[in-house]
């Protein structure tokens, strides 16, 4: 692996520039720190990281850079007869690149010799064949344009790779040489190892507005290219949803609404009362000894992985309520995957989650309130219902509106225990779907990512994910604006 | 009256209305009241004077029973309402507070409007046969609050929009409008600035003439100013219990004296 | 005071009443507080008995995956079977298929049902192989390419019984079951239990189900977690050795140095939120991001640890800004007083000083993401049958694999409900994990916490 190996020189390289840095630093003191600007461990953080930097930054960037354009380089090459649509170029750009690994690998196990490799023609050898024998298979017989796309692609990509070691290399030697020759004992260089420190915090917090810009194009870019596929007011005003990948999908998203919706709000009427109530009485009645044991264990509700709680949903609590309520009983349910079972475990999982924000928030508020009422001779109850719970109405709301968001994005719980069906229908009974069931079922499988269907997934997320964001921002705010209120 | 020096009140001879005997309060394993016994007069401003720490609070929220809320806090021996033990089984907390009300350190009205503060006591008790009722208590109340004026218009505005000395005298309308018949109040004052106190001030001098009302609190001059009858507290122990005028001018413990005089505090 | 009058405001309307006797009213409202209350004391019962059927359905499901049904069967390793021509070359034996193995274990069994005086209930003793675990053949064809010298012998061995045959010693498939099953008749049952009876048939601690590879679909008895355990495990290398480094910087720049602007706020705004988004959407932008537009492995741990370390990292951003926030400025203080610069203040003093906060918060968060499933679906974690194990470390990192709940996940998902099983116990496994994890956690606290 090139990549690694140049990793490792060029760490090498900081390694040796940091004791050749520090030793400079310290020969032009006469072996005295105590002439250096600085302690003599920075001037060799100076050396190390003026070769690191430039270095691995250009690495990196190149490594992410150099497929795409690559890719974009010889799809202009491949003949515009050869594919109707984006769909289809994604296709052969696959083959393409799958024809060039598998050659490069047939050099690399011996099966071929490199000048073997570039003088392929599709006329003479049968290319699928070969490249089987190495362990790569094809769907299909390769075309000329695609074995010529394939040369092209390995010869671009031996030019970069190599481009990018003489590059790489060369940076992080000329920046050795740059700090080397820039070490004296009067040298700042504490100040110039903490500006590039700084400099690389400010990096690690911008990761986290990247991951959101990550988000956001990802699913706009995507989002775009279905609409273009596909009429957005189908999209958003679709009473059926009712995919085929054969063609002649109806991907209309109210009915994994209204799944979504429904399974949320029994899940909140579930989490809520319960939630709520067990965090009124662990922070206002429970004794001490109480509260030390109940509230560990309902967040222990909190730590377990939805996986668990979407298998509990498939296999427990779905059957069970088939008993109470399947064919056998009153005959309102058919099969253990209904709205009902998945809104009862999502419930079950948020109880935490509700009671912990909501005993912060009852936490909050005051004592000299319930001092107030319980000194006009209010009882308990009557302070909470009509004092406390008005003071902390706006971070509670806050703090469902959280859960309810939690409730909405919940994958794992729907996806096993809802059911495939999209519907629209009032019956907690019945199989429903939800939106982020139908995400993870249009992008696990086969599916080609430019089909509508694929791409539906995107712009599902992107709503899914619209709604979520807005309910957060609401959320905190909401609950930002409480806590100002009484700190 | 309210600028006459405490030396020259008149000074008459009501009926007992709470007595504390041999009282003592423990906080875990703290002892914090040790062994009070006082006479607590009918239509009487008493106050608790002492330094920070000394119980005076503590003894204060014994008297309607508020300690109750902290866990820890234990009370012995008798304290008598009317003839009535307050913490005999029988007697419900809740039905002692209505009777016995309190102001509080700072200000606290509820997160409700001006109206809605005031009505809440009587809300909860049931005094208000229908709205007209209420709206005539809530009225009655803020005059006595001796605030009405200044919130007259606007009955619907938060509470919390007030200032802390309206807000003060607000809580005092929202204690006085349970009909209790006594009132404790734990240094209404110390939040609040001059004008605001002296408003407050006045205001307790009137509500002696329904009330027996109790004032905690650590100006020596406030006491002298509103009390007739004055408690010394020191270290859990009621040092010293007598006419407001002969506390201040002639203690009978020389601790008294040196908190007096400022030695000790 | 002019408005003060002099009657009480609601007009004494109220008598004198006793201390000792509740009136009426009073008695009502005790009455709803206790409502009230029960109702409070409901709410946490029903979270707690939600927790207890929760646990309880989990061991109660898991556990038995925990052992497994073997039996020992003498197979005779007939040499005109395996090697027809009798010059014991490898890669003549190598050509003989596994099934070119099941004579053998048909004899076996029918030898072992005759050993211990049990009278076969089939016409055919082919019947009897419905007994055996289909990994049985491969086994000992593995064996014999081992052992080419021990063609000939008869050896025992000690082979997993079928799933059916396990299910029914653990109770978990009922004769009545066999109506719908077409893998298992009475009789085999009936065998099932002499075998039992004779101490053919043993149930004992099957260690392959924590340390071993999935299987396929038709054979549920051979399947297990410890594939996929090794892609959990490089992928919490990925996270750790992302989101520490990183999420540490950005909350000492966030905490330290930022200056009050719209940047940081945004930052900040967006961080809170980023915590909050769904974890599938991270999956998403890990398909498009990583896969789609990087053309980074599919299925790869990398990938996986990618999308868990941006998944996590806000989490720990948030704990460790709280950790560096509990650090008392007097320390920053102290350390800029003696003449120190900003940043040796806090690389110096206050990290090390919130370093227990931190690691409690990262392992909380690395918690988080080993057990969170949904994005890894969409980055092809799933549907993959994790049964080879990584060959070093490169492998571990880019080859195909599985997560654990993932595996779980795909156990789930089949149709043979002796996978739930699996499910089950692979959950039993990951929460161990979990809960060690929060046991450190917690202990770290207890230890290193210190009250400023």
């Amino acid at each position: 692996m090139p990549a690694l190996w140049l990793l490792c020189i060029v760490l090498a390289i900081a390694v040796i520039g940091f004791f050749l840095g520090r030793a400079r630093a310290m020969a032009s003191a006469q072996g005295d720190a105590r002439h250096l600007h600085s302690l003599p461990g920075y001037y060799g953080y100076n050396t190390a990281l003026t070769v690191l930097v430039p270095a691995l930054g250009v690495m990196i960037a190149w490594l992410i850079l150099q497929p795409m354009l690559i890719q974009n380089a010889v799809s202009d090459a491949i003949p515009g007869t050869a594919y109707a649509d984006t769909g289809a170029l994604n296709l052969i750009m696959s083959d393409v690149r799958r024809v060039a690994d598998g050659l490069d690998l047939a050099i690399a196990q011996g099966a071929m010799t490199p000048d073997a490799a570039t003088a392929l023609s599709t006329e003479t050898t049968n290319i699928r064949e070969t490249l089987a024998q190495v362990g790569v298979a094809l769907g299909s017989d390769v075309e000329p344009y695609v074995l010529s796309a394939a040369q092209d692609y390995r010869r671009l990509n031996g030019i970069g790779h190599l481009a990018m070691t003489v590059i790489v290399l060369a940076l992080a030697i000329g920046g050795f040489a740059f700090a080397y020759l820039r070490t004296n004992k009067d040298f700042r260089a504490r100040n110039v190892v903490e500006k590039g420190v700084l400099a690389m915090l400010i990096f690690a917090a911008s990761i986290a507005i990247m991951t959101t810009i990550g988000i956001v194009l990802s699913l706009v870019f995507n989002t775009v290219e279905f609409f273009k596929l596909y009429p957005w007011t189908e999209f958003f005003f679709g009473l059926t949803w009712a995919p085929s990948f054969g063609g002649g999908s109806e991907l209309g998203i109210i009915p994994l609404f209204w799944g979504t919706f429904y399974i949320s709000i029994i899940a909140l009427a579930v989490a809520v009362p319960v939630g709520l109530f067990a965090a009124i009485y662990l922070s206002e009645y429970a004794t001490p000894a109480v509260r030390a044991f109940a509230k560990p264990m309902l967040e222990v509700l909190a730590g377990i992985p939805t996986i668990v709680y979407g298998l509990f949903a498939l296999l427990t609590v779905g059957p069970a309520l088939v008993t109470v309520f399947g064919p056998d009983a009153t005959g309102w349910m058919g099969g253990s995957r209904a709205v009902i079972t998945a809104g009862l475990v999502m419930g079950i999982m948020l109880i935490p989650f509700v009671s912990s924000l909501s005993d912060d928030i009852i936490n909050s508020v005051p004592q000299a309130m319930r001092d107030g009422s319980l000194g006009l001779g209010a009882t308990k109850s009557e302070t909470i219902k009509q004092v406390v719970m008005p003071a902390a109405l706006p971070g509670i709301v806050g703090a469902i509106l959280l859960a309810a968001s939690r409730a909405i994005g919940e994958t794992m719980i729907v996806v096993l225990g809802a059911g495939a069906a999209a519907r629209l229908s009032m019956n907690p009974f019945e199989a429903m779907t939800t939106v982020t069931a139908k995400i993870v079922s249009q992008l696990t499988g086969d599916a080609d990512f430019a089909s509508p269907e694929a791409l539906v997934a995107f712009a599902l997320g992107m709503t899914l994910f619209v709604i979520t964001l807005g309910l957060n921002v609401f959320a905190l705010w909401i609950v930002r604006k409480y806590r100002e209120q009484y700190e | 009256m309210y600028d006459a020096p405490a030396s020259e009140q008149k000074v008459t001879q009501n009926e007992t209305k709470i007595a504390a005997r041999n009282v003592q309060v423990f906080y875990g394993s703290t002892h914090a009241i040790k062994d009070v016994n006082v006479e607590i007069e009918d239509k009487t401003v008493t106050a608790f004077i002492g330094p920070s720490g000394c119980g005076k609070s503590t003894f204060l929220r014994c008297l309607n029973r508020m300690n109750d809320t902290i866990d820890i806090c234990r009370v012995e021996g008798d304290i008598l309402l009317d003839g009535e033990d307050i913490y005999d089984a029988r007697v419900d907390p809740v039905q002692l507070r209505a009777k016995v009300g309190m102001v509080f350190q700072k200000p606290n009205p509820f997160p409700k409007s001006i109206y809605d503060n005031i009505a809440y006591g009587p809300r909860i008790h049931g005094l208000a046969k229908n709205k007209a009722d209420l709206d005539d208590i809530v009225e009655k109340s803020l005059r006595r609050g001796a605030i009405w004026d200044e919130v007259k218009d606007r009955l619907h505005a938060p509470g919390t929009g007030l200032s802390g000395g309206q807000q003060q005298r607000l809580c005092i309308a929202r204690a006085v409008a349970t009909e209790p018949e006594v009132l404790l109040m734990d240094e209404p004052c110390s939040a609040l600035d001059p004008i605001a106190t002296g408003q407050v001030e006045e205001l307790i001098d009137e509500l002696r003439e329904n009330y027996s009302v109790v004032i905690v609190t650590h100006s020596m001059q406030q006491a002298a100013r509103v009390s007739q009858k004055t408690a010394f507290f020191h270290l859990g122990n009621l040092v010293e219990y007598g006419e407001t005028g002969q506390i201040f001018t002639n203690p009978v413990d020389p601790r008294t004296e040196s908190y007096i005089t400022g030695r000790i505090g | 005071m002019t408005d003060a009058t002099s009657t009480p405001p609601g007009g004494g309307a109220r008598t004198k009443s006793s201390l000792m006797t509740l009136d009426n009213r009073v008695r009502r409202r005790n009455a709803a507080e206790a409502r009230f209350r029960a109702y409070g004391i409901a709410a946490v019962t029903v979270g707690l008995i939600f927790l207890a059927l929760l646990l309880f359905a989990i061991v109660r499901n898991g556990v038995p995956a925990f052992t497994q049904t073997f039996m020992t069967i003498p197979v005779e390793l007939k040499a005109d079977k395996l090697d027809k021509n009798g010059n014991r070359d490898i890669e003549e034996i190598k050509k003989v298929s596994t099934f070119g193995y099941k004579p053998l274990i048909i004899d076996a069994m029918s030898r072992t049902l005759a050993d211990n005086g049990i009278e076969s209930p089939f016409a055919k003793d082919k019947d009897l192989e419905k007994m055996v675990s289909a990994s049985a053949s491969a086994q000992i064809r593995d064996f014999v390419i081992a052992n080419p010298g021990r063609i000939g012998e008869t050896v025992d061995f000690r082979v997993l019984a079928s799933s059916r045959v396990d299910g029914y010693m653990k109770g978990r498939v009922a004769r009545e079951d066999l109506a719908r099953d077409k893998n298992l008749d009475a009789e085999h049952l009936d065998v099932t239990d002499a075998l039992n009876e004779a101490g053919v048939l043993k149930r004992e601690f099957n260690w392959a189900f924590i340390l071993g590879a999935d299987a396929s679909e038709s054979r549920p008895e051979q399947a297990g977690i410890g594939v996929s355990m090794l892609g959990s495990f490089f992928m919490m290398l990925v996270v750790l050795g992302l989101a520490l480094p990183i999420g540490v910087a950005a909350s000492i720049y966030l905490e330290e140095f930022a200056p009050k602007n719209r940047w940081t706020d945004l930052i900040e705004v967006n961080i809170s939120n980023l915590a909050a988004v769904p974890s599938i959407v991270f999956g998403i932008l890990g398909l498009a991001v990583f896969i789609q537009f990087a053309h980074l492995p599919q299925s790869a741990p990398l990938v996986g640890g990618l999308v868990l370390t941006l998944m996590t990292l806000p989490t720990i951003i948030i704990s460790t800004r709280a950790s560096l926030k509990a650090v008392p400025p007097s320390i920053r203080d102290a350390a800029l007083g003696v003449g120190a610069s900003k940043m040796q203040s806090v690389f110096h003093h206050v990290l090390p000083l919130a370093m227990p906060g931190i690691l409690t918060g990262t392992i909380i968060g690395l918690a988080q993401a080993l057990g969170e499933t949904a994005p890894l679906l969409l980055i092809g974690m799933v549907g993959y049958i994790a049964s080879n194990y990584p060959d070093g470390i490169a492998s571990g990192f880019l080859d195909p694999n599985s997560a654990m709940p993932a595996q779980i996940y795909e156990w789930a998902k089949r149709a043979d409900p002796a996978y739930y099983e699996r499910a089950w116990g692979g959950i039993i496994i990951l929460l161990l994990f979990l809960m060690t994890m929060n046991i450190i956690a917690i202990i770290l606290r207890r230890r290193f916490e210190r009250r400023w």
